[in-house]
C-alpha cells in the first residue's frame, strides 16, 4: 500500500504543480540518456541535411544529366550517391526525399497517435456499451479496403499533401486503439484509478491525467514502429497517385525504385536505405529514453 | 464469459452487415468499372457485358442482389476471372496464404517473444542493443526489399531454394515467403515484448514477487510475461487477420496462390465482387480474432472484466 | 466459424509437419523426366480460356496452343492454312470459300463447318458479351447483330455449305481478313460441349480443343499446364509435350527464375536491367521490332491545345533518340508516324515534315512556335502531364518535362493506377497524357482508326478534321491495296501535320529465351506458337 500511497502523492502533486515542471523533469531525464541524446543529435543532423539539401550538393533535385543515367558514386561530379535512371543525383533526391519521409513519418504518427490513444483510452476506460460500440466501429475500418479509401479521396479532394496523412493516420490508429484500450482494461480497476474516481476527479481528467500516462510505455513502443511503417507505406499511396509526385520523391519512393535495381544498381537501394534504417534506430532509442523520461515508476 | 462470446457472436452479424454496406458502395464511387479496359469498349458491346453481369441495374438492386446472394452463401462472380466464382477463388485461394500466414506468425511469435524476452531480462547489455539492432533492421527492411533480396541470395547466387512458384505446395517452396513474412512480424513482436517486458519487471507486483523470495523463473513466467503480453496480444488480433489473408507483395514475387493479390490486383481490376469477397475473409478473422484477443486479456490478467 | 477451425487445425498440423518433413522434402524436388516441358513465365493470370472472352495477349499464348482458326500462325506469325486447309476469294474480294480440313477435337469427334458457324454467331450474339466480338465486324451483319440493331443470327454472313465448306461474307474488302481469322476471335468452340455445358465448358473436365496442345490443369495464380493433343491433325511434328504457363506478374522476379533455370521462356523482362542482361546474359536476351506505339496523346479540344502550334512545339521539343537510347536502351525505335513502319498493306509511313531536323533547330522551331501562339517567358505554358503508374511511364514522362523545361514549358507530372487514368482519357479529362497501342491485326487502319472521330473515346485527345475523316472513309471502301494504302497515308500526313498524338516510340518486344529452345523466330507480332518449338539441351 506503501507504493501506492506514494502514487497517489504523486498524483495529487502532478494537478497543483504546473505541468512545467514535470515536463522539465522529464526532459532532464531524456537529456541523461546518452543513446536518446545521441539519437536526438543524429535526426537533428538529418533533418537540417533536409532542409538545407539545395545548398549541400551543386546539383539541383530534378535536373536530369543524361550523359550520366544511372551512374554509380562519382566524387568528380559530385555524386556521391550516384545517380538515379533518369540521371538525377541520388544524394540531393534522398534528402528532398527525408524532407517528404520525416514529415509524413512524424505527422501522421501524431495523427495516430492522438486519435489512437484517446479513442482507446476512452473506450477501455469507459467500458460496457460504448466500448462494445466504439471496438465495432474499429473492427470495421480494419476490415474496410484501404486502397478503395485513398482513390476516393483523392477524387474527392484531388491531390493534395495533406490527405496522405489523413489516409495514413487514418489506418494507423486503428492498432494504437486496441494496444492503448488493452492495457487501459487492465488498469482500470488498479486501486489508485479507483481511488481518484472515488475522490470525485472528472472522468476526463482520469483519463487523460491518470490512465493516459500509465499506458506510455507500450504506447511509445508501438510509435517508434509506426514510423516506419507509415513512410514506407506512403510509397503505395504515391502508386496510387495520392502521394508525393515526381519530380519530389520520397525515401519510401526512392526504396521501391531501388529495389527493383537491388543488382544493377545497389546504390539506388543501399543509400535511401541507410538514411532509413539510421532514422529509425533513432527514432527507436529516442522512443526508449522517452518512455524512461515518463515513465512515472521507473526511478 | 461464455455469454460475452455469445453476445459478442451476435453483435458480429449486424457489424459484418455494416462492413458490406460500406465496402459496396464505397468501391462502386471509385472511378473506372471492371470492364473499362485500356482499350474502351465499342459502346454496343460494353452495353452487352454490362447487361451480362446486370451491372446495369440500379445500385441499389445491385446491392440488394449481392446481400441476398451472400447471405445464402453466394459472393457472385468474378468480373475478370470469369471462369471462377469468387467462392472457388477464394477457396483455391486462402488455404495457401493460410498455411503461409499461419507459420509465420507461428514462428515470429515464439521467436519475437523469445528474443523481446531476453532482451529485456538484459536490459541495456550489449546483447539486448545486438537483439534490438537486428529487430530495428527486419523493420526497416521492408518486404518489397527482403523478398527480392532473399530470392536473390538463396535461388540465384547459392541455387538452395526455388526462386518462386507454388511447386503444387512443397515445403521447399514455402522457406522464403515464410521468411519474408516473419521477419517484420518476427521484428514487431520482439519490439512490442521487450518494451512491456521491462516496464513490468520494474513494476511493484513483481517486486514484491521478488521479494517474497519465489524464484526468479516463476517470477519472470507467472508474472512479467503474462503481463508483458498485453500489448503483443492487441497487436496479434489484427495483424494475424491481415497476415492470413495475404500479402500482395510476397504473392506477387513468389507467384504464390493467394488471396491476398485477389484483394489488390481486384482493386485495381475494379473487380467488385472479389474485392468483397476476401474484405469479408478478411473482416471474418478481424470480428473473430479480436474476440479471442479480448478473451485472452481475460486471461492475462484476471482484473479485465467481462461487462 | 467451424470452416476456420477446420482450417487454423489443418495449418497447425502443417506447422508440425514442418519442422520433421524438411529434410525429406528437400529431397524431393522432381528430377528431369523424359519428356519434354516448356515452361513460360507469362505475365499475367489468364481471365479464361473462352477463346470468345479472351482480350489479353497472355491470354491468347495459351489459348492459342489450344485452338486453332481458320488460318492459323506459322513459326513466324503469318498467316498459313489451319482448319481450313485451302481457300478461294470471289473476285469483288468480299466472298470467301473454306474448305476445312480434315481433322478432330481432341475427343475425337470431327470438326465441321458448322462448328465455325456456330462459334461466329456465339461470339457475336449480344448475349455472349465477347469484349472482341468488333474486331469480327468486317463480316456482313456482324456488327448489327452485336448491338441488338438487328435480330436473328442466321442473318449473318456465315453460312455452312456443307459439312466441309464454309462461305464467309464480308461488308468490304478486307485485306487484312485472313491475318485477321488468325485471332482468337475467330477460333472455332465445340459446338456440342458449349450447348451441353453453358459457362462451364472450360472446365478441365469439360473442355475440348482442336489445337496442338488440350487443358491438362488450371490452378488459379498458380499455372496453366497444356498437355500434347494426340488428335492434333500434325501432332506427329509436335516436338514438346508439356507447356507449363506460370501468371509470373513481377518482372524482376520472373528474371531470377530464369536465371535459377525455372522457366524456360520470360514473356518481358523490365527495360532498367537492360544493361545486366546485356552482359550477362546476351544470347537469351531477345529485342524484336512490335506491331505497337507509344505515344503522348493531347486533348484537342481544351485551350490552348486546340492551338496547332502548341502541339507542334511540344512534339517537336521531344528528344526520341535520347529516351530510346538513354532512358529506354532497350531497342525501341524513335517515333515520328503513328503508323510503325514495316506495317503490311502499307508503304512508307507519313512522318512528321521535322523527323530529320537536328535537336537544336527543332527547339528553337518549337520556342518560335510557342511564341506565335503568345506563351514566352512571361508568360510560360503551364500543364499537367498525366501517366499510369509504372517505372518506365514514370522515367520517360520525367525525362519529356526536362526536354520541355528547356522550351519554357513547366509540365507537372501526375500519376494514377491503371483504371483512373484510362477512365480520364476516354472521359477526355486530361491535358497531356501516355498511351499506347498495340496492334490487334496488322494494318495500318488499326492505328489510323484511333484519330478518326467516329471512333469515340478511343480517340482519346477527340481529334476532329473532316479531311482525315474523308480519307478513312475512302480507304474503308477501296479494294485495290495501292490506291487504299495511298489514301490512308494522306490521313496519317494530316494527322502529322496536326499532332492531335505525339508519338514516341515503336514498341519492341522482350524476351528471355533459354537457349535449349530451338525454333524460336521473332516476329513483329511475338507470337511464337509452342507447337512450332523444341528443346534440345
Amino acid at each position: 500500500m506503501a507504493a501506492v500511497g506514494e502514487r497517489m502523492d504523486r498524483m495529487a502533486g502532478m494537478e497543483e504543480v504546473a505541468g512545467r515542471s514535470l515536463w522539465q523533469a522529464a526532459w532532464g531525464r531524456l537529456l541523461a540518456n546518452r543513446a536518446a541524446v545521441v539519437s536526438l543529435f543524429v535526426l537533428g543532423i538529418i533533418a537540417v541535411m533536409a532542409l538545407l539539401a539545395p545548398w549541400l550538393s551543386p546539383h539541383p533535385y530534378d535536373e536530369v544529366y543524361w550523359e550520366r543515367i544511372q551512374a554509380p558514386p562519382d566524387f568528380a561530379n559530385f555524386h556521391w550517391f550516384g545517380t538515379d535512371g533518369n540521371g538525377r543525383d541520388l544524394f540531393v533526391r534522398t534528402l528532398y526525399g527525408a524532407r517528404v519521409s520525416l514529415m509524413v513519418g512524424i505527422l501522421a504518427t501524431g495523427v495516430s497517435l492522438l486519435i489512437g490513444v484517446s479513442y482507446g483510452a476512452i473506450a477501455g476506460y469507459v467500458g460496457g456499451r460504448t466500448d462494445s460500440i466504439m471496438m465495432r466501429i474499429v473492427d470495421i475500418m480494419y476490415s474496410l479496403p484501404f486502397m478503395f479509401f485513398v482513390i476516393l479521396l483523392m477524387v474527392l479532394f484531388g491531390r493534395n499533401i495533406f490527405l496522405i496523412f489523413i489516409a495514413l493516420g487514418a489506418v494507423e490508429w486503428l492498432t494504437m486503439a486496441r494496444i492503448v484500450r488493452g492495457q487501459t482494461l487492465s488498469i482500470k480497476h488498479k486501486e489508485y484509478i479507483e481511488a481518484a474516481h472515488a475522490a470525485g476527479v472528472s472522468n476526463r481528467v482520469i483519463v487523460f491525467r491518470h490512465i493516459v500516462p500509465n499506458v506510455l510505455g507500450p504506447v511509445i513502443v508501438y510509435v517508434t514502429l509506426t514510423v516506419p511503417q507509415v513512410i514506407l507505406t506512403e510509397s503505395f499511396i504515391s502508386f496510387l497517385g495520392l502521394g508525393v509526385q515526381e519530380p519530389l520523391t520520397s525515401w519510401g519512393v526512392l526504396i521501391s525504385e531501388g529495389a527493383k535495381q537491388m543488382e544493377s544498381a545497389p546504390w539506388m537501394l543501399i543509400f535511401p536505405a541507410t538514411f532509413l534504417a539510421i532514422t529509425l534506430f533513432c527514432f527507436n532509442f529516442i522512443g526508449d529514453g522517452l518512455r524512461d523520461a515518463l515513465d512515472p515508476k521507473d526511478r | 464469459m461464455f455469454s460475452y462470446t455469445f453476445r459478442r457472436l451476435l453483435v458480429a452479424i449486424p457489424t459484418m452487415f455494416v462492413i458490406v454496406t460500406v465496402a459496396f458502395f464505397m468501391i462502386r464511387m471509385a472511378p473506372g468499372g471492371p470492364f473499362d479496359l485500356e482499350r474502351a469498349l465499342p459502346p454496343e458491346i460494353e452495353k452487352n457485358v454490362l447487361r451480362a453481369y446486370n451491372l446495369d441495374q440500379p445500385l441499389w438492386k445491385q446491392y440488394v442482389d449481392y446481400v441476398g446472394g451472400v447471405v445464402q452463401g453466394d459472393f457472385g462472380p468474378s468480373y475478370k476471372y470469369r471462369d471462377f466464382t469468387v467462392a472457388e477463388l477464394i477457396g483455391s485461394g486462402f488455404p495457401a496464404s493460410f498455411q503461409l500466414g499461419f507459420t509465420a506468425i507461428v514462428i515470429a511469435l515464439v521467436f519475437g517473444v523469445g528474443f523481446g524476452s531476453f532482451a529485456a531480462l538484459r536490459q541495456n547489455s550489449g546483447l539486448d542493443h545486438a537483439v534490438m539492432a537486428v529487430s530495428m533492421t527486419g523493420i526497416a527492411i521492408p518486404n518489397f526489399v527482403m523478398a527480392p533480396l532473399l530470392t536473390l541470395v538463396f535461388g540465384v547466387y547459392l541455387s538452395l531454394l526455388p526462386v518462386a512458384g507454388w511447386g503444387d505446395g512443397a515445403l521447399i517452396n514455402k522457406i522464403l515467403p515464410i521468411t519474408a513474412l516473419a521477419l517484420p512480424q518476427l521484428a514487431y513482436i520482439a519490439r512490442l515484448t521487450r518494451g512491456s517486458m521491462v516496464e513490468t519487471l520494474n513494476a511493484n507486483f513483481v517486486r514484491t514477487a521478488r521479494a517474497k523470495g519465489l524464484r526468479e523463473r516463476i517470477v519472470i513466467v507467472r508474472h512479467t510475461l503474462k503481463g508483458a503480453m498485453l500489448p503483443v496480444v492487441s497487436y496479434l488480433g489484427p495483424a494475424t487477420a491481415q497476415i492470413l489473408t495475404g500479402s500482395v507483395v510476397i504473392e506477387t514475387i513468389f507467384d504464390i496462390p493467394g488471396i491476398g493479390r485477389y484483394f489488390v490486383q481486384g482493386a485495381l481490376n475494379r473487380d467488385y465482387t472479389l474485392v468483397l469477397g476476401v474484405m469479408i475473409t478478411l473482416a471474418t478473422l478481424i470480428i473473430v480474432l479480436n474476440l479471442i484477443v479480448d478473451l485472452v486479456y481475460g486471461l492475462l490478467d484476471p482484473k479485465v472484466r467481462y461487462d | 466459424m467451424i470452416a476456420e477451425t477446420l482450417r487454423a487445425k489443418t495449418g497447425m498440423r502443417w506447422a508440425f509437419a514442418c519442422a520433421f518433413t524438411a529434410a525429406v522434402a528437400a529431397f524431393s524436388i522432381s528430377g528431369a523426366s523424359a519428356e519434354s516441358v516448356l515452361r513460360v513465365g507469362n505475365m499475367g493470370e489468364p481471365d479464361t480460356l473462352d477463346p470468345h472472352h479472351v482480350a489479353g495477349v497472355w491470354e491468347d499464348r495459351i489459348v492459342g496452343d489450344m485452338f486453332m482458326g481458320l488460318t492459323t500462325e506459322g513459326p513466324d506469325a503469318s498467316a498459313v492454312p489451319g482448319a481450313a486447309e485451302s481457300w478461294t476469294v470471289s473476285d469483288n474480294g468480299k466472298v470467301y470459300t473454306f474448305k476445312i480440313r480434315d481433322h478432330s477435337w481432341s475427343d475425337g469427334s470431327p470438326v465441321t463447318a458448322h462448328d465455325f458457324v456456330y462459334s461466329l454467331r456465339r461470339i457475336l450474339h449480344p448475349e455472349t458479351a465477347a469484349k472482341y466480338a468488333s474486331l469480327l465486324y468486317p463480316i456482313k451483319n456482324a456488327e448489327g447483330l452485336n448491338s441488338g440493331k438487328m435480330k436473328g443470327m442466321e442473318n449473318l454472313g456465315v453460312r455452312a455449305v456443307d459439312d466441309k465448306t464454309l462461305e464467309v461474307t464480308l461488308i468490304a474488302p478486307t485485306p487484312y481478313f485472313l491475318t485477321q481469322l488468325t485471332h482468337y476471335t475467330a477460333f472455332p468452340v465445340p459446338h456440342k460441349v458449349v450447348e451441353k455445358h453453358g459457362t462451364d465448358w472450360v472446365k478441365k473436365e469439360n473442355i475440348v480443343s482442336n489445337g496442338p496442345y488440350m487443358l491438362d490443369e488450371w490452378v488459379p495464380s498458380t499455372h496453366v499446364k497444356l498437355v500434347k493433343n494426340p488428335k492434333f491433325y500434325d501432332a506427329g511434328s509436335v516436338s514438346i509435350d508439356r507447356v507449363t504457363y506460370y501468371p509470373a506478374e513481377d518482372r524482376t522476379a520472373v528474371q531470377k527464375r530464369f536465371r535459377a533455370g525455372e522457366i524456360d521462356i520470360a514473356k518481358d523482362f523490365s527495360s532498367d536491367q537492360i544493361d545486366w542482361l546485356r552482359e550477362n546474359l546476351p544470347n537469351q536476351t531477345r529485342i524484336s521490332a512490335y506491331l505497337g506505339n507509344y505515344y503522348y496523346p493531347i486533348n484537342t479540344t481544351k485551350a490552348p491545345f486546340n492551338d496547332k502550334r502548341v502541339r507542334q512545339a511540344l512534339s517537336m521539343a521531344i528528344d526520341r533518340k535520347a529516351i530510346t537510347e538513354k532512358v529506354l536502351k532497350t531497342g525501341e525505335i524513335p517515333a515520328y508516324s503513328f503508323v510503325p513502319p514495316g506495317t503490311s498493306n502499307y508503304g512508307t509511313p507519313s512522318y512528321v515534315s521535322w523527323k530529320d531536323d537536328s535537336m537544336v533547330d527543332r527547339t528553337a522551331k518549337a520556342k518560335a512556335l510557342l511564341a506565335e501562339a503568345g506563351f514566352g517567358p512571361d508568360k510560360p505554358l503551364e500543364f499537367t502531364l498525366s501517366y499510369n503508374t509504372s517505372e518506365n511511364h514514370k522515367r520517360i514522362a520525367i525525362a519529356v518535362s526536362a526536354m520541355w523545361k528547356k522550351i519554357g514549358v513547366k509540365a507537372e507530372l501526375f500519376n494514377s493506377e491503371v483504371k483512373v487514368h484510362y477512365n480520364s482519357l476516354q472521359q477526355a479529362d486530361f491535358q497531356v497524357a501516355r498511351a499506347g497501342w498495340i496492334a490487334d491485326y496488322n494494318d495500318p487502319q488499326n492505328f489510323l482508326y484511333l484519330l478518326q472521330s467516329s471512333t469515340g473515346p478511343l480517340n482519346y485527345g477527340q481529334y476532329k478534321n473532316a479531311e482525315f475523316d474523308k480519307f478513312m472513309e475512302q480507304a474503308a471502301v477501296t479494294s485495290d491495296l495501292k490506291v487504299r494504302a495511298s489514301l490512308l497515308a494522306k490521313a496519317e500526313a494530316i494527322a502529322m501535320d496536326d499532332q492531335p498524338v505525339m508519338p514516341i516510340y515503336y514498341y519492341v518486344s522482350k524476351n528471355l529465351v533459354a537457349d535449349h529452345v530451338k525454333g524460336w523466330v521473332a516476329n513483329p507480332r511475338d507470337t511464337q506458337r509452342t507447337r512450332y518449338l523444341s528443346i534440345q539441351k
